[in-house]
C-alpha cells in the first residue's frame, strides 16, 4: 500500500486529524475548549481504530473503536465539564505557554518524532513507520502539553492525549497481541486519573487547582529549596488567586 | 489453575474480603493471615521447576524477588497489625488500605511473575494504582500532593513503557508473526536477533524511561521522596520493597531482548549512566534532608542507583552484585522503615531534629535502628556490603575510571547515615510527643527489624548452596 490507495490515504487522514487536534490542545486557552478539543480527539480516534480493523480485517478492533469512543469522546469530556462547572473554572483562563511559543516547540518535537521514527524503521511496512511517526508525535505533543500547563485539568487532558497517541500506535501496528486489552487498561488509568480529580477536589483543598499551588507543601522546612520542586513549581509561577479564575 | 496464577489471584480474592471488613482488628487480622498463606505459596513456588504457563513464567530471576516480596508483605503486615489502631482510620479509609494492600501484592507479583510484556504492563498499572490509593490514604494536604505527583509522574511513565511494548512487538512482528506469542519475554528473547535493530533501540529507549521511573532513577525520581514520606509507613516499606524491584525487573527483561541482538545499541552503557547519576545525587541530597523518611526515600534512590550500574556492566560477577543488592536493599530498607515509622509515631513528627537519643529514651527501638541504619548503609556483614564489594571491585577491574565517581557516591552516602544515627539514636533525648504504646507496638515493630535484619546477614555473610546456586542461576539468565 502507498499513497493514492484509499485504505491508506485514509488511515494517513485520521492520523493526521489526531495530530492537528493534539496542536489545537496545546494553544487553547479556555479550559473548556481544551475539553472540546480532546472529545474530538477521542472521536478520531475511535474511527481511525475502527479504520485499522476494517483494514486487517480484525474485528476486535472495532471493539477497541467502540470503547474509546463511549468513553473519550463521551463520558469523560462530559465528566470533565462536570468537574468544570463543579469548580467555577468554566471562564477560566490559562497562562500556558505563548501561541507562538508553543507552536515553534510543537512544530519542533514533531521533527523530532519524525527524524527518529522513520530513519530506524526502513524495514517496516510504510504505512506502519509512517502510523509509528504520527503516533509518537502525538504521545510527545501529549507531554509537551503536561510540561507547559500548570491547571491540574490541563495537565490530566494532556496525559489523556498522551494516552491517545499510544493506542493510535497499538491499532496501527497489524497483528497486535492484547491490543483490546491494553488499551483498555491504559483507559482505566486515565479514569483513574480523572477519578482522582474528581474525588480530592483538588482545587477546594488547596484553593486552586493550579498544581504550582503544592508547592508549600513540600513537607520540608519553607526555606530550604526541594529539588523536587522543581518539577511542579518553577519560581515565578503566580498564584492561581491573582490570575482571574474565579469566574 | 497453575500455582503462579493461584500466587497473584490469592491476594487479589483477600483484597476483596478485606474490602467489606468495616471492623479494624479482624480486618488487620485478615490481612495478616492473607500475607501468611502468600508466603506459603511462595515457598511452593520457589521449589518449582522453570517453566512457562500462559502468560506466566516462573525462573530463576523471578522466585527469590518473589520470595523476598512475600517475606516483607508477611512482616509489613505484622507491622501493620501493631500500628493500625493508632491511625485512627474511618472504616471507609480503613478498607481502601487493607484492600490496595492486598491488590498491590498480587499486582507486584504479576508484574516479577509475568512473562507476557502486555501482562506484565498491566500489573504494573495496577500496582501503581493500588499504591496511589495507599499513598493519598491519610487525606491531608501534603498526602494528596504526593499522591497526585506521584500518579502524574508514573502515569506518564507506565504510558511511555506501553509504547515500548508496542515498539517492541512492531519489530518482532515480521519474525513473530501474530498472536499472544508476539509479547511473550521468552520467545523475543529468542527472535531478537532477527528484528529490526532500530525498532529495538527505539523500544529499549521507551522502556527504560518508562519503567525507569518506577524504579526510581534519576532524572525521573522526583514521585518518591514524597510517595514515602506521607504515605503510611507499611507503604513505604513496601514501596521501596517490592514496587521498586518489579519495576528493575521489568527494566531487566527489556534490557536481555534487546541486548540479545548484535546490532543494536548495547543497553548496558544506559543503566550505568543513569546508575551512576541516581547514586551521585541521592548522596548528595541525603546530606540536605531535614525529614527522617525523605531521607531514607533518597537512599532508595542511591540503591537502586546503584543496582541499575550493577546490571548495566553485566557479566555473571555484576548481575549477581545487582541482584543481591535488590534483595538487600528490600529488608534493610524496610527495616528501617519500620523503625523510623514507631520513632515518628512517639515524637509525633518525621523532622530529625525532633528525633533525638533513642537508644538512651527507648534502647530496644534505639539500638535495633542503629543495627538497621548501619545495614543499609552497606556496612559489613549485612547483604549491602557483600553486593556493594561485589560491585565495587567488578568496577574496578573493567573500568577504574567509573569505579571513583561510584566509590564517591558511596562514601559520602555512607558518612550521610552515619551523621543520621548520630543524630537519630544518640546524643541527647528529645521528649516524646505520646504516652508510650503498649508491648504489642513494640514487639510488631522489632520482631520484624530483626527478622529482616537476620535474612539480611544470612544474605551477607552465610548464604546456604541452595541460595547462592538460585542466584548464579539468574545472573546467568540475564547474561
Amino acid at each position: 500500500m502507498t499513497y493514492g490507495q484509499l485504505p491508506y490515504d485514509i488511515a494517513h487522514l485520521l492520523g493526521g486529524a489526531m495530530l492537528l487536534l493534539s496542536f489545537v490542545l496545546l494553544y487553547q486557552r479556555r479550559v473548556q475548549a481544551v475539553i472540546n478539543a480532546f472529545a474530538m480527539q477521542g472521536a478520531v480516534l475511535a474511527m481511525a481504530a475502527a479504520w485499522q480493523g476494517a483494514m486487517q480485517s480484525a474485528p476486535e478492533l472495532y471493539l477497541t473503536a467502540l470503547v474509546a469512543f463511549t468513553a473519550k469522546a463521551v463520558l469523560i469530556p462530559l465528566a470533565l465539564r462536570a468537574i468544570v462547572r463543579r469548580l467555577n473554572l468554566h471562564r477560566a483562563v490559562e497562562t500556558a505557554l505563548g501561541i507562538g511559543a508553543s507552536m515553534m516547540a510543537g512544530v519542533a518535537v514533531v521533527a523530532l518524532a519524525i527524524l527518529v521514527a522513520l530513519p530506524i524503521t526502513t524495514g517496516a511496512r510504510a504505512i506502519a513507520r509512517e502510523d509509528l511517526a504520527l503516533a509518537l508525535s502525538v504521545v510527545l505533543l501529549g507531554m509537551l502539553m503536561m510540561i507547559t500547563r500548570r491547571n491540574a485539568i490541563s495537565q490530566v487532558v494532556g496525559l489523556m492525549s498522551l494516552e491517545n497517541g499510544l493506542v493510535l500506535a497499538a491499532v496501527g501496528v497489524a497483528g497486535m497481541p492484547l491490543v483490546v486489552e491494553l488499551s483498555t487498561a491504559a483507559l482505566v488509568l486515565v479514569v483513574f486519573v480523572v477519578a482522582g480529580v474528581f474525588v480530592f477536589q483538588i482545587r477546594e483543598r488547596f484553593d486552586s487547582v493550579d498544581t504550582g499551588a503544592f508547592a508549600a507543601n513540600h513537607g520540608e522546612d519553607a526555606f530550604e529549596p526541594e529539588p523536587e520542586e522543581a518539577s511542579t513549581a518553577p519560581p515565578g509561577a503566580p498564584p492561581a488567586a491573582q490570575r482571574g479564575d474565579a469566574g | 489453575m497453575p500455582l503462579p496464577w493461584i500466587v497473584v489471584f490469592f491476594p487479589w480474592a483477600a483484597a476483596v474480603v478485606l474490602m467489606a471488613l468495616p471492623r479494624l482488628r479482624l480486618a488487620a487480622a485478615v490481612n495478616l493471615g492473607a500475607s501468611a498463606v502468600s508466603l506459603l505459596l511462595a515457598l511452593l513456588l520457589v521449589n518449582m521447576p522453570d517453566g512457562e504457563q500462559g502468560w506466566t513464567r516462573v525462573d530463576a530471576l523471578n522466585q527469590p524477588l518473589l520470595l523476598l516480596s512475600a517475606i516483607i508483605g508477611l512482616t509489613t503486615s505484622v507491622y501493620s497489625y501493631g500500628q493500625i489502631e493508632a491511625k485512627g482510620f474511618d472504616p471507609l479509609r480503613l478498607r481502601a488500605y487493607h484492600g490496595a494492600y492486598q491488590v498491590f501484592m498480587g499486582a507486584q507479583a504479576l508484574a516479577l511473575l509475568a512473562d507476557n510484556m502486555g501482562v506484565m504492563w498491566v500489573a504494573i498499572e495496577i500496582a501503581t494504582m493500588a499504591s496511589v490509593t495507599m499513598v493519598a490514604v491519610h487525606g491531608t494536604a501534603a498526602a494528596t500532593e504526593a499522591a497526585w505527583k506521584f500518579f502524574i509522574l508514573c502515569g506518564v511513565g507506565i504510558a511511555l513503557a506501553l509504547f515500548g511494548t508496542v515498539i517492541l512487538y512492531m519489530a518482532a512482528q515480521p519474525v513473530i508473526g501474530h498472536g499472544d506469542v508476539g509479547l511473550s519475554w521468552s520467545a523475543l528473547r529468542a527472535v531478537a536477533s532477527r528484528c529490526d535493530p532500530g525498532l529495538l533501540n527505539l523500544a529499549f529507549v521507551f522502556l527504560l524511561v518508562g519503567y525507569g521511573t518506577k524504579a526510581g532513577l534519576v532524572p525521573r525520581h522526583f514521585w518518591l521522596p514524597d510517595a514515602e514520606a506521607e504515605g503510611p509507613v507499611s507503604i513505604s516499606a513496601v514501596l521501596s520493597g517490592l514496587l521498586l524491584n518489579a519495576a528493575m525487573s521489568a527494566v531487566l527483561r527489556a534490557e536481555t531482548i534487546v541486548r540479545a541482538h548484535p546490532g543494536a545499541i548495547p543497553p548496558g552503557p544506559f543503566l550505568m549512566a543513569l546508575g551512576l547519576a541516581s547514586v551521585l545525587l541521592a548522596s548528595f541530597s541525603l546530606w540536605r534532608r531535614r525529614d527522617v523518611r525523605r531521607l531514607f526515600a533518597w537512599s532508595s534512590i542511591q540503591h537502586m542507583g546503584l543496582a541499575a550500574f550493577a546490571f548495566g556492566m553485566g557479566g555473571a560477577m555484576g548481575n549477581l552484585a545487582g541482584l543481591l543488592h535488590l534483595l538487600g536493599h528490600s529488608l534493610t530498607k524496610s527495616a528501617v522503615f519500620f523503625g523510623v515509622g514507631m520513632a515518628t509515631r512517639l515524637k509525633a513528627s518525621q523532622k530529625i531534629a525532633a528525633i533525638g537519643g533513642l537508644a538512651s529514651s527507648h534502647p530496644a527501638l534505639g539500638w535495633s535502628l542503629v543495627v538497621a541504619i548501619a545495614a543499609v548503609a552497606g556496612l559489613p556483614p549485612f547483604a549491602l556490603f557483600a553486593s556493594e564489594f561485589l560491585l565495587l571491585t567488578e568496577a574496578v577491574t573493567r573500568w577504574w575510571w567509573l569505579a571513583l565517581p561510584l566509590g564517591l557516591g558511596v562514601f559520602i552516602a555512607v558518612a550521610a547515615k552515619v551523621n543520621v544515627v548520630q543524630q537519630l539514636c544518640l546524643g541527647d533525648a528529645t521528649p516524646d510527643a505520646i504516652a508510650p504504646p503498649g508491648r504489642l507496638a513494640f514487639l510488631t515493630t522489632l520482631g520484624p527489624i530483626w527478622v529482616h535484619l537476620l535474612l539480611a546477614l544470612v544474605l551477607g555473610a552465610a548464604l546456604p548452596a541452595g541460595g547462592a546456586a538460585m542466584l548464579a542461576r539468574a545472573a546467568e539468565l540475564l547474561k
